[in-house]
């Protein structure tokens, strides 16, 4: 006879409290077109963007980096909901169109049945927004999340200050609300030369741009403009340090010993393909260094548009650009140079696999280190993240998981790609216990909840198996124990 | 004598450091890595008094390590706290259980577990205090068996999936792997959801199901002068740096091939969790979750652990640890190391984990519990 197990999952999970024909994770113009065509096709269409994200977010570089170089005009949520709608028009032509439009809203997971999991009702996607998750069906989802800031580490780049060049874009461009007056440009391909052509367009002082090459990477035109701008180039050279004080980066210092007074410094070496929600739901992804690293493969059931997708192919290999300034950087670098932020690792931590500073390193644990880990096979860059704690922070990896795979890569003297990327885990943002939480859950979860699998025999007493005790002890705890 | 370890979870590993220190010359083949599955994904608890190997579990894990030569961030003690009348009772009753058997438990008013857990709220009724047992982090303790395994000159081949057995006049003599054949004298199973199928080839029937449970960490919390607190439906344990990381609820049941599992999801389930632990710490409702993972259980029919040397083959002994092998780790390889050596446990009575209470069990087992995944 088939029983069913009350404790087991079957049929607890709920429905989604929303259902649209298309779904669209991002307002970028990509995602924006991809809503409004689908709208003016006649389907009912849900179009979320995290942005304007929570101030808590921001403060923690979710999802770009921001440095901490936002103002406190970022803190009024609803004010910044109006000041996106202005200066993004596109977002009311969506509106119009038929779209419902959720901004502050993060997508954090994709769920759908597959491989060890099989107790979703249908495919969902989990959002939220400042007080509440919810989870949305959809028959099309369209994923246009944009990609995301590439931070390498140098010394002193662990204060406010450092930030990256998609970060400053959002708070140029949609926010108006950048707090810097004087920024210096690391890299000098299109995305360094077009941001900092809108920080100068936006009346921001560019204090110039730093190239570890020895020419400038971007297009003719764009060096061009720059030139105009009177914006100078230091090419052959890095940023060997940033100092700083009380609120963060007051100069920087050239490898060359030039120093440049600055009060933020904007990494614009690259950005990677936002493929969190993808990664997380266990989608394939594959590099291609032509294309900005990580991308979405073979994933028939979603459509992913704009940079999510990857970048333009223009003939640049983005991967070897970026190996470029690790290496740079590393050799400017000190053992404790920060690489994770949130956990405080360092250099010498991550290079030695050794545990944070709260825990003791006896001789053996010292004695350990990634060339010894490297005997035993080939990198894992999550087991790495678990001995070390890089990427393990509230920023979710975002500032340390690509450098740290550059810097495994490096040391184990192989080419990127070779070390995967340590995984990406639902929920893709950080969100508060009781937003995610679900305070509506069914009688079902409710009724068949146990603190593990409620397999009565497995908590008796050994010396009361077989004996009359036994059964009293079933009838009065069930499964229910602690572990 | 040369002993191979199918299996680079605790179990295995702490199987083959034990063996090693008796002086053996051990050998341990991973699928994958060590701890990337059960061993690397669990709540970290260490307190399982119901287990014959409790005692021993007790006197270790304040000694492991010093005697891995690795930490393994184990903590003393747990607290369980209620949010409900039933949960209290239950509580409670199991205070009782385990003051009878002579363990220590106080029981907490709600004043009392206020004060004792920091993050707790109005809306905690009391709790219990176990002064013993306690928790560590599963995935430096997996790793300092091994490297202690290492430091003690045996050898741990990953990326080597086991794909059969030799055996000659009633003992296994070699065993096959992606890494190829390696003799041995001995041979211990300690393959997780695969333990069923690799003893299948050598005749022996161990009924498995397997499951998929799933667990959620947030950002760190103010430390809590204890970090095992559990309650509410949760498990888990505030780790060293301050993280909330707590599972419990409802588990999928789930078909493993020989491969192992094939993807270790999370669900849903996450709201869930989220839900129940801003109830147990209401204090710490307002931190972010951060990451949630899934991992496979495979359970016996009693939800009990089997440690058994087999008659036929006569060389080979078993260790499946249905749920709750990750704290009685440094226990049961002691118990399997004995079983390899000595032919019987040295320290306690294990007979009633012996695989003989399972024979003749129906086919149907599963079906008859409703342990099967969802079609
Ligand atoms: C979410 C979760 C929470 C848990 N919480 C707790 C807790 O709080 N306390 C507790 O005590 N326990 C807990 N557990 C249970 C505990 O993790 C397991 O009981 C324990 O890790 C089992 O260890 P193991 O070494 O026996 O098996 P596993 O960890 O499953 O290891 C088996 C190993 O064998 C390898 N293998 C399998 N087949 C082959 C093959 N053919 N060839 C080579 N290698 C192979 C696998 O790769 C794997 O590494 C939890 C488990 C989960 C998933």
């Amino acid at each position: 006879m088939h029983r069913s197990d009350p404790h087991a999952i079957d049929g607890k999970l709920p429905a989604p409290s929303a259902r649209y024909d298309v779904v669209v994770i991002g307002a970028g113009p990509s995602g924006l077109a991809a809503a409004i065509e689908a709208a003016k096709a006649g389907k009912s269409v849900l179009l979320a963007d995290e942005h304007p994200v929570p101030g808590a977010a921001m403060g923690n570089d979710v999802p770009l980096f921001f440095g901490g170089r936002m103002t406190t005009a970022t803190l009024n949520a609803e004010r910044m909901i109006e000041t996106i709608f202005i200066s993004e028009p596109a977002l009311e032509v969506a509106m119009l169109a038929g779209v419902e439009v959720q901004l502050g809203t993060a997508a954090w997971a994709v769920y759908r049945n597959g491989p060890a999991l099989a107790s979703l009702p249908e495919r969902v996607v989990g959002l939220a927004d400042a007080s509440r998750a919810w989870l949305v069906g959809f028959d099309e989802l369209v994923i246009a999340t944009g990609a995301r800031d590439l931070a390498i580490g140098f010394p002193g780049w662990n204060q406010p200050g450092v930030m990256g060049a998609a970060a400053l874009t959002m708070l140029l461009s949609r926010y108006q609300a950048f707090a810097g007056k004087r920024v210096l440009f690391i890299g000098s391909h299109d995305l360094a030369l077009e941001t900092a052509l809108l920080a100068h367009e936006k009346g921001v002082d560019v204090a110039g741009i730093v190239e570890v090459r020895d020419a400038p990477q971007g297009s003719a035109e764009l060096v061009q403009s720059i030139h105009a701008a009177r914006i100078p180039i230091h090419t052959g050279d890095v940023v060997a340090r940033a100092d700083g004080g009380i609120d963060g980066v007051e100069h920087a210092v050239l490898r060359s010993g030039l120093e440049i007074a600055c009060d933020t410094i904007c990494l614009a070496i690259g950005v990677v393909p936002s493929i969190e929600l993808l990664d997380a739901m266990g989608g394939k992804r594959t590099l291609d260094p032509m294309r900005g690293g990580f991308i979405p493969a073979d994933e028939p059931a979603i459509r992913f548009v704009g940079d999510c997708a990857g970048l333009p192919d223009t003939g640049f290999d983005h991967v070897a650009y970026r190996m470029e300034w690790a290496q740079a950087f590393g050799a400017v670098s000190a053992p404790d140079t920060i690489v994770c932020q949130c956990e405080e690792v360092t250099r010498a931590d991550l290079i030695g696999v050794q545990p944070p500073n709260y825990l003791p390193r006896p001789d053996a644990m010292c004695a350990r280190s990634l060339e010894t880990l490297l005997h035993d096979g080939p990198a894992n860059p999550d087991q790495i993240k678990r001995l070390t704690r890089a990427g393990m922070g509230v920023c979710q990896g975002r500032r340390c998981r690509d450098q740290v795979a550059m810097m495994l890569a490096l040391e184990a003297g192989k080419p990127f790609g070779t070390i995967p990327l340590a995984t990406h885990r639902a929920p893709v943002r950080p969100i508060p216990l009781n937003i995610l939480a679900d305070w509506e859950e069914g009688d079902d979860m409710r009724a068949g909840w146990d603190v593990w699998f409620g397999i009565p025999t497995q908590w008796i007493p050994y010396r009361d198996i077989g004996t009359p005790r036994e059964q009293q002890h079933q009838d009065a705890i069930g499964g229910n124990m602690s572990l | 004598m040369k002993v191979v370890v199918v299996g680079g979870g605790v179990t295995g590993l702490s199987s083959a450091w034990w063996l090693a220190r008796s002086g053996a010359q051990v050998t341990v083949l991973d699928k994958f890595i060590v701890g990337w599955e059960a061993s690397g994904r669990n709540g970290g608890g260490a307190s399982h008094y119901q287990s014959p190997l409790f005692e021993e579990e007790q006197r270790l894990w304040p000694q492991m390590d010093a005697l891995l030569g690795y930490p393994t961030e184990h903590s003393k003690e747990r607290i369980v706290i209620a949010v409900t009348e039933k949960q209290l009772r239950q509580y409670h009753y199991i205070a009782q259980m385990n003051n009878d058997m002579g363990y220590r438990v106080d029981l907490l008013d709600a004043k009392q577990s206020q004060a004792a857990v920091p993050l707790a709220g109005e809306n905690c009724l009391g709790g219990m205090h176990y002064r013993f047992g306690g928790h560590a982090n599963p995935q430096r303790t997996t790793q300092a068996y091994a490297w202690a395994l290492q430091d003690l000159g045996g050898k741990i081949v990953q990326h080597s999936p086991v794909s059969g057995f030799e055996t000659s006049g009633g003992k296994v003599v070699a065993v096959e792997s992606a890494s190829g054949r390696h003799e041995c004298d001995a041979l211990v199973v300690a393959a997780g959801p695969q333990t069923g199928m690799l003893m299948a080839k050598l005749g022996v029937d161990v009924p498995l199901a397997s499951a998929r449970a799933e667990m959620i960490v947030t950002e760190p919390a103010p430390m809590m002068p204890l970090g095992g607190v559990d309650g509410n439906g949760l498990y888990g344990r505030q780790t060293l740096r301050g993280n909330l990381a707590y599972g419990g609820g409802p588990h999928e049941w789930i078909e493993v091939g020989e491969g192992g599992p094939t993807a270790r999801p999370t669900s849903p389930l996450t709201r869930n969790l989220a839900r129940r632990l801003a109830e147990l710490f209401p204090k710490a409702a307002h931190l972010n979750v951060i990451r949630s993972w899934a991992g496979v259980i495979e359970n016996t029919p009693d939800g009990r652990p089997v440690i058994d040397r087999m008659s036929d083959p006569e060389n080979v002994v078993v260790a499946t640890m249905s749920g709750v092998g990750f704290g009685l780790s440094p226990a049961s390889g002691h118990a399997v190391r004995d079983l390899v050596i000595e032919g019987h446990c040295t320290f306690t009575d294990i007979a009633k984990l012996s695989l003989s209470r399972f024979e003749g069990i129906g086919a149907d087992w599963r079906e008859a519990r409703g342990w099967l995944p969802i079609t």
